[in-house]
């Protein structure tokens, strides 16, 4: 028989978690920091109006763009939050989550041989994403030193002539990284110079915890060259409802639509409707959300500097990235033998990107308890490791 | 706001620990020690109670709520006929209502006859008060901001990227 598989598809690697998931959901007291979502339900406002929207009977396609209702308030929550304007005919389309987006975005921009500037570690969907848009990933490895922003001398150092897009994901998973608005200056000086297009992952934007977030587009003269995307997971506590939504100048986004239209037909109509009110009604909900969060951080932070585990402070999403490289081991060993040992699972920092070696991913979408525990684990855990050595 | 803060923290757990507190909320042992006894003594903090299911002990337990509808007395308003009935111990919180009725009272005692009891011969036979109307609680669902219900487990996948 023929090879049923393409190349291209063949030369993507699958996701480095699917190992620990599988020992770690066969555990019975696991107690797992693994969890890139929240922890908190969908408020019961935003549940209840999807419910709502199910009883009328509202079980339809909506348009393509999605609900002109939505759009008109996504327009005006970014208004409101970041002073951005984008026109919710033509320049907003809600998706079936960020993945959507940045799936969309690139396959939309990019021609084959296109180079993309991806720095990592960072989400893992956006080198697969390029490649199989047929653009060539370029990875700027972040470093611990620079608090994992990234800098105007690492983009100028990678941009070649065939460089068109460069992936911006702040605040970022898995570092909890953010990008003050100085650096996105900076940033955005060798953007312009070289002609570049910005992909800026904002997902976590409401997640940032030292100020209010800054956005890229915010930034004169990049709104034009940037696909602005985010959604209502992490905000509202929201990832099961599959939505979200990309922003970008007409003529980038009406290319983008096509793609959505002929491979997804519009995003679900019952999230759709759940995330008008959202966007209407659930300001309180994010700021208390963003409380709670800030609260864990705060409290890891003290955990880890009382066991002497160096972490730089992380100001957004709901990730701490320490560093392990004092034990001499990988990302990989150090997680599995802590999740065997301890029942603690972690991810390990190279499941997002190879300079991701030596540090860890661990979330802090878990109840205080929760968290006290595992540092409990996590203490004793050090004090083995250390003893021996 | 560190005041705010430290009471939405206190309202669901009256025995955090002190130095986790100040941690969370990026303050210091002295300024949260500071503010709490500052509230105790203002009066914004009452006290620290143990939230009780009472169901799941041996011990027999209802609790009722009682509408009561009372005169109002010439200087007073509500106040005084209020103070009568709070300062029995069974009852347990006493509000002034606007509506149909006047005083919501609830009641805390060891069976319905010991509550029917206080309402025949204590509330009742109060001079102020014209009428009464119990309703038992038959299963409490939701208490103090606590869902009653155990919770679930985390049904999310373990790790996810």
């Amino acid at each position: 028989m023929r090879d049923p598989l393409s190349k291209v598809i063949k030369g993507i690697k699958p996701s480095g978690i699917r190992k620990f998931f599988d020992i770690a959901s066969e555990m019975e007291d696991v107690i797992s920091l693994g969890v890139g979502e929240p922890d908190f339900d969908t408020p019961w406002h935003i549940r209840d109006e999807g419910i709502y929207s199910l009883e009328r009977g509202r079980t339809f396609y909506t348009s393509n763009t999605g609900l002109i209702e939505l759009r008109e308030e996504i327009a005006a929550y970014l208004k409101r939050r970041i002073g951005v304007e984008y026109d919710a005919k033509n320049e907003i389309m809600v998706t079936v989550g960020g993945s959507e987006g940045i799936d969309v975005a690139m396959r939309a921009m990019l021609d084959p041989g296109d180079e993309v500037l991806i720095p990592q570690p960072s989400y893992v969907s956006y080198e697969p994403c390029c490649v199989l848009a047929g653009g060539k990933p370029v990875i700027i490895e972040l470093k611990n030193e620079d608090e994992f922003r990234l800098t105007a001398a690492q983009v100028e150092a990678a941009v070649t002539e065939k460089t068109k897009l460069l992936i911006l994901p702040f605040p970022n998973n898995p570092t909890g990284a953010i990008m003050e608005r100085s650096d996105l200056e900076a940033v955005a000086e060798v953007v312009k110079k070289h002609d570049l297009y910005v992909l800026s992952d904002e997902i976590y934007s409401e997640l940032s915890y030292k100020g209010d977030h800054v956005s890229i587009t915010q930034i004169p003269g990049m709104r034009e060259r940037t696909v602005l995307i985010n959604g209502f997971s992490k905000a509202y506590a929201m990832t099961g409802w599959r939505l979200g939504y990309a922003c970008a100048p007409e003529i980038i986004l009406k290319q983008m639509l096509k793609i959505h239209q002929f491979a997804i037909m519009c995003a679900p109509t019952t999230s759709q409707y759940a995330a008008v009110e959202a966007l209407k009604n659930g300001d309180k909900d994010v700021a208390e959300m963003r409380e709670a969060y800030d609260q864990r951080r705060r409290f890891l932070m003290e955990r880890f500097r009382n066991m002497g585990l160096k972490c730089f402070e992380p100001y957004g999403a709901f990730y701490v990235f320490p560093c392990i490289k004092e034990f001499g081991m990988s990302s990989e060993d150090f997680a599995m033998r802590f999740v065997e040992e301890e029942h603690v699972a972690v991810v390990p920092g190279t499941a997002f990107g190879d300079c991701g070696e030596g540090f860890l991913r661990i979330s802090y979408a878990y109840s205080i308890d929760n968290l006290r525990a595992a540092m409990d684990r996590m203490e004793s855990f050090l004090g083995k490791l250390r003893n021996k050595a | 706001m560190l005041r705010e803060q430290i009471l939405r923290n206190i309202e669901k757990d009256a025995r955090a620990d002190l130095h986790e507190l100040a941690v969370r909320l990026g303050s210091t042992d002295e300024e949260v020690l500071n503010e709490l006894q500052k509230m105790e003594e203002e009066g914004v903090i009452c006290g620290y109670h143990t939230m009780i299911d009472w169901e799941k002990t041996e011990l027999e337990s209802v609790t009722a709520l009682i509408e009561v509808r009372a005169t109002l007395q010439r200087g007073q308003g509500f106040d005084r006929i209020a103070e009568r009935i709070y300062n029995y111990p069974e009852v347990k919180s006493v509000y002034l209502i606007s509506g149909g009725y006047d005083l919501l009272v609830t009641l805390e005692g060891k069976s319905i006859k010991e509550v029917s009891a206080f309402v025949s011969d204590k509330l009742s036979t109060l001079d102020s008060v014209l009428s009464t109307a119990t309703h038992f609680i038959l299963k409490k669902y939701k208490d103090h901001g606590t869902i009653m219900a155990k919770k679930p487990k985390d049904e999310r996948q373990v790790i996810t990227p």
